[in-house]
């Protein structure tokens, strides 16, 4: 098992008392899994998989990415896992603005220390971006700059790819193919890739769907 | 990891050349000016040490002839064999150059350019001689016939030489000027008055080093100069809350991708170290030349009120330069040291949208209004109950933060008020929108408020110290022609011939003294109208002037009135035999000497001693230049008769010089908070994207929105000026009433110039409508493609 999350409950203070976003939630991801993580506005879907990113630590409940308890670590800890183990594609990009779109593939394979001038090359082929490579960020539209993040992401090769509506910016042409090219290359690698979408569409183009409502697995 | 973080870090630069711009220019011109005035004070104390160690001034007693004429060989000769270990010295001016003849054999230790241990000891007495000096002070001195050499030791405007050679380049043979006691004496010698009874013993005194007298003004000038740097922190603090704050995105999303938090703050440290560096460098250079142009004319204020010789060329000192890269170090560590705490309080989860609201000036909350408000109230207990020089300028301090903390809080409000009167949505929007920038552009507006009331500040002292002494000149130099003599055939040759075409003839006597505990000076005034017409006295009791002509009383000055606990009617010890009540108190401005003045017939009986040296004449003006020929033909020497406008003509040069340093540090501040206000707009211009988008695509066009930006930092200016005059007007009066009575003992009054300030605000109105130029222009001329973005979530 590559991903097992276990009871997991998280709270956040609102202005008119603490707001239950997870109630509870379990999860499991095999290696080489596609997963969709659907569900309404709200259910916690984001807030889950930061969590199981490392970005933010639950209340209680405990997350193991192969066998390495999430929730145990500290700060530089969770750094290490999204550095070593898990590759993040925000739905904003989230790319660097004064890098070029090289720079920006390469980034985070660089600072994992496993930066392979080929696959970089490889994957802008793939995705379209070879012509760009010298571009900064801002040059590029909203789908081209998705296809950077993606890359950057897959370049660092991870065990688990985590992505938050990695799709919403864009038409339903160019996601279908985004989310194609995200695939394979998931696949490709052997890694399981963990996907936020609100398309019933994308969702149902991935191996299998967790519905979460009011913060708990329907 | 970190090759690759820090290249990211530093790509930020890369593509923000403006940024680095604002960050590295704040920083250098902050550094320029406070190490520009280190370095200033750096080479003045190098010269007073130089003097000090060369000639021994204020370190040893010394006998003088007691009418200050020139002192016998001989005598020196009979004092020795009396057990006096004493040494010559003899001094005088060449081409306006400072000559003194030492003994190196019997002078006290560590005195002069050789010693006992040299070996350029025989080149020293013997031969053609050796003068030591500075390159400039032999071009000056011109030929002599000893050999010149050049030593950066000796104090500027002096030549060091032996005594011999003293003695014949100055044509003194035979003749002494003054003898330098050794500190250590036989326990047996004989009394000085009797062995030659006409020479006097001065002790060393330490109110007259001149070290001393001149660390009040470089007390000044350092302040100058630390506020000056305040505000270039002011600019850097901004620069670098401007910088954290764009690259929040960034450094969220290098965290997300694995970057630890801690790597990341020392990269970030490391990165702005190192920029620090580089910018605290050019900034000393900078400094270099401000202090170079500037030089001179502290060398001639200083040389003008003092008597200080000060070299006119500043030398590279390890200490200043030292301290002005720690001062660029430290300063931008404490301008980081804010947004690296807020950096690592951010939750990793926290938007990583640039806001303006937190830009540079930080939240806008309770803690600066308290913090302003405790710092204004600690200036007024300061004011009201504090003591000394240092209270005097923790005064200043918290007066000048407490103002600067408190502007964005009286803005804010006015333009609530702006807001609430405004007619029509464009005005309301204006003054509302103009509110919201305030946060951001807090630190600049702070810096333009220190700026402006530190110049009408410093300008109202300057400008009321020139009023008050020109006033002071006209009451002291009454007289139209002074002639000094030295010799008594020179007393009768000038008193035969001003005989019947004079007014008057007064004579100056003084002798120095101790008073109430303190080194003085003790005048002499005959009982003349002179005095009694011109002379204001700041409180005297009625009729002052003829109880002092009865020999009833005493006046002294404002600096032993102040120093001391006399009053009115305290009864002051002038010598053993004669106590007199004080009368009256008069300002004597420039003078660091506490001084008395009784009348000429008790001063004859107190010093028989001391014969009058001085005259001042009284007659028409038109008849100077005759009598003044006249007194040359009967062989008075023609630089012993000064006329009354050349003095006067001097010390007001002396006053312009201090302007010419003044103006120049206050252009600098000025230009360093235009030069904020500049990059705070320029920074703040990609934040005003979104804002504006909105208000363009509702229908105003861009040219009119330039126009409004500019509208905006005229206006955000005007308020600041009017804010900055009374905080102005306040440092005055603490520069006048606290930290000058506590520096130099004597207390100015304050006047006030509207004028002067006028012009001050239309240059700070010219400042800021240049430095909101080019930002609003680049606004307007920002392409609808750029606004546009706003609105479709991909910038």
């Amino acid at each position: 098992m590559l991903l097992r999350a276990r009871s997991i409950t998280k709270t956040y203070p609102g202005t008119e008392g603490p707001i239950e976003v997870l109630r509870g939630v379990s999860l499991d991801v095999d290696a080489g899994e596609t997963v969709a993580l659907t569900g309404e506005s709200g259910s916690g879907k984001s807030t889950l998989l930061h969590l199981i990113g490392g970005l933010d630590a639950p209340d209680s409940g405990s997350i193991a990415l192969q066998d390495i308890e999430i929730t145990a670590l500290d700060d530089a800890g969770r750094a290490a896992v999204r550095r070593d183990r898990v590759g993040v594609i925000f739905q904003q990009f989230n790319l660097i603005p004064s890098l070029t779109i090289a720079d920006n593939i390469a980034f985070q394979a660089r600072i994992a220390g496993r930066y392979q001038a080929n696959l970089v090359s490889d994957l802008a082929q793939e995705l379209g971006l070879a012509a760009q490579m010298k571009k900064y960020p801002e040059q590029l539209s909203g789908g081209q700059q998705q296809r950077v993040a993606i890359a950057r992401t897959l370049a660092a090769q991870p065990r688990l790819v985590l992505a938050d509506e990695p799709t919403g910016n864009l038409d339903e042409e160019t996601a279908d193919a985004v989310l194609d090219v995200m695939t394979k290359l998931t696949l490709d690698s052997g890694a399981a890739l963990l996907m936020v979408t609100h398309s019933e569409r994308l969702a149902g183009r991935l191996a299998r769907r967790v519905h979460l409502r009011n913060g708990a697995v329907a | 990891m970190t090759r690759a973080v820090f290249a990211a870090l530093l790509s930020h630069w890369w593509r923000n050349p403006l940024q680095l711009f604002t960050l590295m220019s704040g920083l250098a011109l902050a550094t320029a000016l406070w190490s520009g005035v280190q370095a200033i004070n750096a080479e003045a104390r190098a010269s007073y040490d130089a003097a000090a160690a060369t000639l021994g001034e204020g370190r040893f007693d010394q006998i003088t002839r007691s009418d200050g004429g020139l002192i016998d060989q001989a005598d020196y000769i009979a004092l020795r064999r009396s057990g006096w270990l004493v040494s010559p010295v003899v001094e005088g001016r060449i081409n306006g150059q400072r000559v003194i003849g030492i003994d190196p054999l019997t002078a006290p230790g560590g005195l002069g350019p050789v010693t006992m241990d040299g070996g350029n000891i025989a080149a020293f007495l013997g031969g053609t001689g050796q003068l030591f000096a500075r390159q400039e002070t032999f071009d000056q001195l011109g030929e002599t016939g000893a050999e010149q050499v050049v030593s950066a030791d000796i104090a500027p405007g002096t030549v060091i030489t032996d005594i011999g050679i003293a003695q014949r380049i100055l044509d003194q043979d035979g003749l002494l000027t003054r003898l330098i006691v050794d500190p250590v004496q036989p326990v047996r010698q004989a009394k000085l008055d009797t062995v030659v009874p006409y020479l006097t013993l001065q002790a060393a005194r330490s109110d007259t080093d001149v070290g001393r007298l001149t660390d009040s003004f470089h007390l000044n000038l350092t302040a100058f100069g630390f506020l000056s740097f305040a505000v270039g922190v002011f600019i850097v603090h901004g620069a670098i809350g401007l910088a954290f704050e764009q690259r929040r995105g960034v450094v969220r999303t290098m965290r997300a991708l694995g970057v630890p938090l801690h790597r990341l703050i020392v990269l970030i440290c490391v990165e702005l170290l190192v920029l620090a560096l580089i910018a605290g460098v050019i900034g000393v250079a900078l400094g270099y030349l401000i202090a170079a142009a500037l030089l001179p004319d502290v060398a001639a204020t200083l040389e003008g009120l003092y008597g200080a010789n000060v070299g006119g060329s500043i030398a590279l000192r390890p200490v200043w330069l030292a301290s002005a890269l720690a001062i660029a170090l430290g300063g931008t560590l404490i301008a980081a040291g804010g947004a690296l705490v807020k950096l690592v309080r951010t939750p990793l989860l926290a938007s990583g949208q640039r806001r303006a609201s937190a830009i540079a000036g930080g939240p806008y909350n309770w803690v600066q209004p308290a913090v302003a408000g405790a710092l204004l109230l600690l200036a007024v207990l300061l004011a009201l109950f504090g003591s000394g020089l240092v209270a005097g300028f923790a005064l200043l301090g918290s007066l000048l933060l407490g103002a600067a903390l408190a502007l964005s809080m009286i803005l804010s409000g006015v333009l609530k008020v702006g807001s609430t009167l405004a007619r029509g949505p464009i005005a309301q929007w204006f003054w509302a929108d103009t509110r919201q920038q305030v946060p951001g552009l807090s630190l600049a507006l702070m810096a333009l408020l220190l700026a402006m009331s530190t110049n009408i500040g410093v300008s109202t002292m300057v400008s009321s110290f020139r009023l008050t002494f020109v006033g002071f000149l006209d009451q002291v130099l009454n007289a139209e022609l002074y002639v000094y003599t030295t010799e008594d055939w020179q007393d009768r040759a000038m008193l035969d011939t001003v005989s019947n075409r004079v007014g008057s003839v007064l004579p100056i006597m003084s002798t120095g003294s101790t008073l109430a505990g303190h080194p003085a000076e003790v005048f002499s005034a005959r009982d003349d109208p002179t005095y009694s017409e011109n002379w204001k006295l700041i409180e005297a009791i009625p009729d002052a002037w003829g109880v002092l002509a009865r020999g009833d009383g005493v006046m002294i000055n404002e600096q032993l009135f102040r120093r001391t606990t006399l009053q009115l009617g305290s009864d002051l010890v002038i010598n053993a035999d004669v106590t007199l009540p004080v009368i009256g108190v008069y300002g004597d401005y420039g003078n660091p000497l506490g001084q008395a003045i009784v009348t000429e017939e008790l001063f004859r009986q107190m010093f028989p001693d001391v014969r009058a040296s001085r005259f001042g004449l009284r007659m028409s003006p038109g008849d100077v230049a005759g009598l003044r020929a006249d007194l040359i033909a009967a062989g008075l020497p023609k630089g012993n008769l000064i006329n009354q406008s050349g003095i006067k003509a001097f010390s007001m040069s002396v006053f312009d010089r201090t302007f010419t340093v003044t103006t120049a540090l206050n252009i600098l501040t000025l230009a360093v908070a235009g030069f904020a206000i500049l990059m705070s707009l320029l920074t703040l211009a990609a934040l005003r994207v979104p804002q504006l988008a909105p208000v363009w695509a509702l229908g105003l066009t861009r040219r009119q929105l330039g126009w409004l930006e500019l509208g905006r930092a005229v206006l955000l200016a005007v308020l600041t000026g009017i804010c900055a005059l009374p905080v102005g007007l306040a440092l005055a009066w603490v520069l006048l009433a606290v930290v000058n009575v506590e520096a130099f003992g004597w207390r100015l009054p304050m006047f006030v110039f509207p004028g002067e300030y006028a012009r001050l605000g239309l240059f700070a109105l010219v400042a800021a409508t240049c430095a909101a130029a080019w930002p609003a222009w680049r606004l307007a001329r920002t392409p609808p493609s750029d606004l546009l973005k706003v609105f479709s979530n991909e910038r």
